[in-house]
């Protein structure tokens, strides 16, 4: 039932572009006005209470730890005292901050190239391909995105400590190389915008399969593979309950420094919340550049369920 | 390009010759490599997912069964010994309950929330991807972080949002102490981070609903607030459904949020704010070392899930079935008036 309520949306899309583009030819009319300063407030109000998080967090960063512990906003700029506290924290020996931000980027990355390497596979297989049982894998994959993954986070911990992978990188990786909800993804985004013409004429040129998957699906798959990317990395980079399962303070991932941040200096509030933003720094500087993309993403995503 | 072997017909589409001639080498090659490479693309999937995924899911209920300590591994079978350990610890019961305090107290608002600000985004704005972009980025902050934060800003003395409370005559409230306002205080964490998310999920479906509807509705008269519930509502149901089973889902896992509400980490004094998936970590790596509970922690957290997620599938259908039959008989009212 919400298949079908799925593809009337993606039907109703295109319907929507073209009233859209009327709608603005034409601003008149009550149902396809402008939108009034109301709704601009109230967006603004939403903004605000977004930001403001991390905006609070730089203030008490960057303020006096005995006034801290006495007023609740020592002040209304953060100032330079925050880079101290920055460097406190990426000097700290207990912290690992540097080998936190290389650990953090060593997991994001690998898994989302594995991720969208392995989708892209599965999906062109899916999506494009004909063979036996075709049907009931998929729907096999499909299914297996309504599992929780922490239901099986015990067996996974006794096999990581059997393979003696506890507190190595490789205990995080190896169990996110592929998710069902990829796979989905790209099947989806590829049985759509990927012509059978182009694979056949491939085919006739004389290609094998595998030259067929590189050198047509994968340019074809590049938009929904970036998205998926994008997510996987972000997932990856806040991703916490698992690391803090099999990583230790030693090997940890940036979500764990701001758990030993908490555990270590706790008493010396700036310094914990200086930490806490620079740990956050490096994916609101990447959301800077491609924070559209991610948003285009949702959107995309939501319309294809 | 490498057109050059037109005498080569495509491998695959050799049906035809395959009684008179015999196949030469690439021939076969090419054939073999048709039949067996879906199979080879889609199984870095099926191995990885076999080992990672499935195995952990059935091994579960084996571990809930036995005897098995973190340190010392797996002891005797004792059959559902594990499962009515943990259902005579209150810990357990109290951890459940605050799992469901929470997660009404995080999703309600959060579906509520979100659906009003795409319905604010699906407006006619000047620079929409800005503000699409504003409200997203609670969603790259990562959960820890932002659970300390606000811990902080919920902080019980000098925290920022009791002082603000004192400011307009209020007295402060124990948001660490009292348990209501400890699940109140992490639902607002929960709800921060995933509002803007859902929102985007939402107005996605809002655009895709054909504008001709809203036009036929201003000319009935409808107001905005009329046009929302009688046609934006149902038009999205099954974005709804999407939402609400994808945020029970995650709602009744929460843990990243209470594991860094306070500098313990552990639920409070009381445990007041334990929900169960942070009850299971404490179990098997926490104080009582054992696997074999957690285990069957992990079964019955996953019965949970699956029961709510159902009756939540129900009433979600119930409702937004209900409106859309009301919208398509008004809409044959019109065409009947006109």
């Amino acid at each position: 039932m919400s298949s079908v309520a799925v593809t009337a949306q993606t039907a109703g899309e295109g319907a929507a572009r073209a009233a859209a583009r009327k709608r603005d030819r034409k601003a008149s009319g009550s149902a396809t006005r402008r939108a009034g300063w109301v709704v601009y407030a109230a967006l603004g109000v939403v903004l605000l209470i977004s930001v403001f998080p991390l905006y609070y967090t730089l203030l008490l960063g960057s303020s006096d730890p005995v006034e801290i512990s006495r007023n609740p906003v020592p002040q209304w700029l953060p100032d330079l005292s925050l880079f101290t506290q920055f460097q406190t924290v990426i000097e700290s020996t207990q912290i690992n901050f540097w080998k936190a931000l290389a650990n953090s980027l060593i997991i994001a990355v690998v898994v989302s190239a594995a991720v969208v390497l392995f989708s892209t596979l599965a999906g062109y297989s899916f999506a494009k391909l004909r063979f036996r049982g075709r049907g009931p894998l998929l729907v096999f994959v499909i299914a297996t995105m309504a599992v929780p993954t922490q239901l099986g986070v015990i067996p996974m911990y006794i096999l990581m400590s059997d393979l003696d992978w506890i507190g190595k990188l490789q205990a995080v990786i190896v169990p996110a190389l592929v998710t069902a909800f990829g796979v989905f993804w790209m099947t989806q985004y590829l049985s759509e915008s990927l012509p059978y013409e182009l694979i056949e004429a491939a085919r006739v040129d004389g290609a094998s399969m595998i030259r067929t998957f590189w050198s047509i699906a994968l340019p074809a798959a590049r938009p929904a593979a970036a998205m998926l990317g994008l997510f996987t990395f972000v997932q990856q980079w806040t991703n916490f309950f698992w690391p803090s399962i099999v990583l230790n303070s030693s090997n940890p991932t940036l979500p764990l420094v701001v758990k030993s941040l908490q555990s270590n200096y706790f008493v010396d509030y700036s310094l914990v919340m200086g930490g806490v933003f620079l740990v956050t720094l490096p994916l609101l500087v990447i959301f800077a550049f491609v924070g559209k993309q991610l948003v285009a993403g949702i959107m995309q995503g939501a319309v294809k369920g | 390009m490498a057109v050059l072997t037109p005498q080569r017909s495509a491998p695959g589409s050799g049906a035809p010759e395959r009684e008179s001639r015999r196949l030469g080498f690439s021939q076969r090659l090419g054939r073999w490599d048709v039949k067996l490479s879906p199979y080879l693309y889609i199984s870095p999937f099926f191995i990885l997912f076999a080992v990672t995924g499935l195995f952990p899911l059935a091994y579960t209920a084996y571990v809930s069964v036995h005897d098995w300590s973190l340190l010392g591994g797996q002891g005797e079978f004792v059959g559902l010994q594990n499962f009515s350990d943990v259902l005579a610890q209150p810990t357990f019961w109290k951890s459940l309950g605050n799992t469901l305090s929470i997660f009404v107290l995080s999703s309600v608002p959060q579906v509520i929330i979100a659906i009003t600000i795409a319905a604010l985004l699906d407006q006619n704005l000047r620079s929409a991807t800005f503000w699409r972009m504003g409200v997203l980025i609670p969603y790259v902050v990562a959960p820890v972080a932002v659970s300390m934060i606000f811990g902080r800003l919920f902080a019980d003395q000098y925290g920022l949002i009791n002082s603000m409370l004192g400011v307009i005559g209020m007295d402060p409230i124990a948001w660490h102490g009292d348990r209501l306002a400890s699940h109140v205080a992490i639902a607002s964490i929960v709800n921060y981070r995933w509002v803007g998310y859902n929102a985007l999920i939402f107005l996605a479906a809002m655009q895709a609903v054909p504008r001709e509807l809203y036009e036929a509705a201003v000319i009935d008269g409808a107001g905005r607030v009329r046009q929302f519930f009688s046609i934006t509502v149902p038009q999205i149901r099954a974005t709804i459904i999407f939402v609400v089973i994808t945020s029970t889902i995650g709602g009744l896992q929460i843990f990243d949020e209470v594991r860094m509400f306070d500098a313990t980490g552990l639920g409070g004094p009381d445990r007041n704010w334990m929900t169960t998936v942070l009850y299971l970590y404490d179990v098997a790596w926490g104080n009582q070392h054992s696997l074999g509970r957690a285990s069957a922690v992990a079964w019955m957290l996953f019965l949970l899930i699956v029961l709510i997620g159902f009756v939540n599938f129900l009433i979600t259908r119930q409702i937004s079935t209900s409106g859309a039959a009301k919208k398509s008989k008004r809409k044959s009212n019109t065409r009947g008036n006109a």
